[in-house]
């Protein structure tokens, strides 16, 4: 687990917190309880993006709700912004944008009338609000649509106003949750490029969770994996990878025929391991990629083995997942009843 | 003059707070413009008044003549039905406004505006607001609708009023008793309940279309413990020229009461939500 950062820089800042749905109320409720967050622990610096992946059912939507002062928590401590959620609720409040895994627009009303009024509610004065929309209709690239109403926008343009709805009043601290699930692939680049922008900015915090490892790795500074209401995991996307210890090397031969001879010499490079021919392909795995692939690359080379092309291969946090969790992230959502990407993942979240 | 100038990199100040009241004005009129946009629910509710008053007020025009129907003597079956249908547009309007809520539970905006500053009393004020609004609209038009038809009402414009107060409180009644099924059930089936099961029997426990004097007994007896009486009673005294004005202050205050007690209820219910998410 990462340190933790300093006081002053922490944005948010979560230990040992705990959730249980459905306890004690009646008898036939305790059975049924469900053990959502069990000792999370988080952190996230001042002005970067912490993502925390995990399969559905794992306890992504609750911590953020909790965050949000949507949900209490039965234990632990949780801090946004300096406020404690549970003891000054309204000060997290006007700190805090908040994107639920569902639509937060109201599709009765257009583009423009939705960021007005969440912009008034915020505490914008009328002309402020009418200006702030304006300017983030332009930025989010939905201007021409924004006096439709929004039950007539696509999917992407829609989830573009969710996020740009939450960022009406600049808050602190922007909860992003599953912001691109159920997008196909255009419109969720839009929106990752969107995020990446506001990351960029005004050091706003962003918390986003996803089940999509791509997600997770492109935007997050920091990445937490969360299995069964804790964090299994967290650190920077290279940090968790180089934990693994082992990138893929794999050196194509010349000649198929020198790949037996290839084997004991690859095996004798230091830090080079698992080394094993596959037809005239070499593969192998190194501690550190970068400094043994040269080593190998000049091993062969002494010994008269002639190399066509070679290559690193770097873990993907899917291999993070794994390792840490025992199952992949696709076996993970498969268990939890819903294929990534579907309606219906609120549900489980709270049910499974 | 340093007071006066602005700092030119501050485009946005520091998010104030914005009053609750203001706060329920934007939120009803978000309610207004999303009313407005469904044309066939604007008609609807304005064609099932007509259809009371009209065929209420002609199939039952002769009990007026039962010996003994309060004020018989003095006024038609269309007089004495109209503050009947008024009511029972405004409490069956408001019956549903707890849909608003289901909406925005469904989605995620009910879940924004919580995690935002929006005061959860706004929230229920707007809807409030909205359907009282709504129903005196209807209110009106039913009323003109009556006279048109023949009916006179000896109370007039201070008469209209007190009636357009009691409508007001009828409907915040019913939208807040609306609101809170909405948060604790989250189901729009749960409204189905409230509209069909609760408001069709209150609303002939009630003088809204019949003397309950020619009644069994416990008729009588139920409709002086039912607000959607109090409101009928309030109505019909103002509208026929304030007869009894102790019974119309007595019963607006029981009225009011009874907002204040489900609005207090309504507001727990946000704490039911609370919980189940």
């Amino acid at each position: 687990m990462s340190a933790h950062p300093t006081t002053s820089d922490v944005a948010i800042d979560v230990a040992g917190l705990t959730k249980t749905y459905g306890s004690g109320r009646g008898p036939g409720r305790a059975a049924r309880s469900v053990r959502a967050l069990d000792g999370l622990d988080l952190a996230a610096a001042q002005g970067s993006v912490l993502g925390l992946l995990g399969p559905n059912g794992a306890g992504k939507s609750t911590t953020v709700k909790i965050l949000a002062t949507l949900s209490a928590p039965d234990g632990g401590t949780a801090r946004v912004a300096g406020h404690d959620v549970v003891r000054e609720p309204a000060a997290v409040r006007r700190a805090i944008g908040y994107v639920a895994q569902r639509p937060v627009t109201d599709p009765m009303g257009t583009g423009r009338e939705n960021l007005v009024l969440a912009g008034r509610l915020q505490g914008l004065r009328a002309g402020e609000a009418r200006g702030r929309a304006d300017e983030l209709l332009e930025r989010f690239g939905v201007a021409h649509a924004a006096d439709r109403l929004v039950k007539t926008w696509s999917g992407g343009m829609a989830r573009k106003l969710d996020v740009a709805v939450g960022l009406v009043h600049r808050p602190q601290v922007l909860f992003l949750d599953e912001p691109t699930t159920g997008l196909d692939p255009e419109a969720r680049a839009a929106v990752w490029a969107e995020i990446e922008r506001m990351a960029a900015g005004d050091g706003m915090t962003i918390l986003l969770t996803t089940h999509y490892l791509e997600e997770a790795d492109r935007l997050a500074d920091q990445v937490a994996i969360v299995d069964a209401g804790r964090v299994v995991t967290a650190g920077t996307p290279d940090a968790l990878k180089d934990e693994l210890r082992g990138d893929g090397v794999t050196v194509d031969l010349d000649d198929g025929a020198t790949a037996a001879a290839a084997v004991p010499v690859a095996g004798r490079v230091p830090g080079v391991v698992d080394v094993a021919a596959d037809g005239s392909v070499l593969r192998a795995r190194a501690d550190a990629g970068a400094t043994a692939l040269p080593a190998l690359l000049a091993a062969l080379d002494a010994a008269g083995i002639g190399v066509r092309a070679a290559g690193l291969s770097r873990p993907t946090l899917d291999d993070v997942y794994l390792r840490h969790t025992g199952r992949s992230l696709e076996a993970a959502h498969r268990a939890a009843g819903t294929s990534a990407g579907t309606a219906g993942t609120e549900a489980t979240e709270v049910a499974a | 003059m340093s007071t006066l100038t602005t700092d030119p990199t501050t485009t946005l100040r520091a998010p104030r707070r914005t009053g609750a009241l203001t706060q329920a004005a934007l939120l009803t009129g978000r309610q207004a413009r999303q009313g407005m946009r469904v044309p066939v629910f604007m008609v609807m509710n304005l064609l099932q008044p007509m259809i009371w008053l009209l065929l209420f007020g002609q199939l039952f025009r002769s009990v007026i003549e039962i010996p003994g129907f309060a004020g018989g003597a003095e006024v038609s079956y269309l007089e004495y039905l109209t503050p009947g249908v008024v009511m029972m547009t405004a409490m069956g309007g408001a019956a549903w406004a707890g849909t608003t809520f289901v909406q925005d539970m469904d989605r995620g905006v009910m879940d924004r505006f919580l995690a935002s500053p929006t005061s959860r009393g706004a929230l229920l004020s707007a809807s409030m607001a909205w359907y009282a609004l709504l129903a005196c609209a209807q209110a009106l038009v039913v009323v003109g609708v009556a006279w048109l038809d023949g009916a006179r009402f000896p109370g007039g414009v201070p008469g209209v009023l007190v009636m357009l107060v009691a409508v007001a409180l009828l409907s915040c009644l019913f939208a807040a008793l609306s609101g809170a099924v909405a948060l604790l059930t989250r189901q729009q089936e749960a409204l189905i309940g409230v509209s069909q099961l609760l408001t069709i029997p209150l609303m002939f426990l009630s003088s809204a279309v019949m003397d309950p004097a020619l009644a069994p007994g416990w008729i009588a007896t139920a409709a002086r413990f039912n607000p959607f009486d109090w409101a009928v009673v309030v109505a019909r005294d103002a509208l026929q020229g304030f007869a009894d004005p102790g019974a119309v202050w007595l019963h607006l205050g029981l009225l009011a009461a009874a907002v204040a007690v489900m609005g207090g209820l309504a507001s727990l219910a946000f704490r039911a939500y609370r919980r189940a998410i």
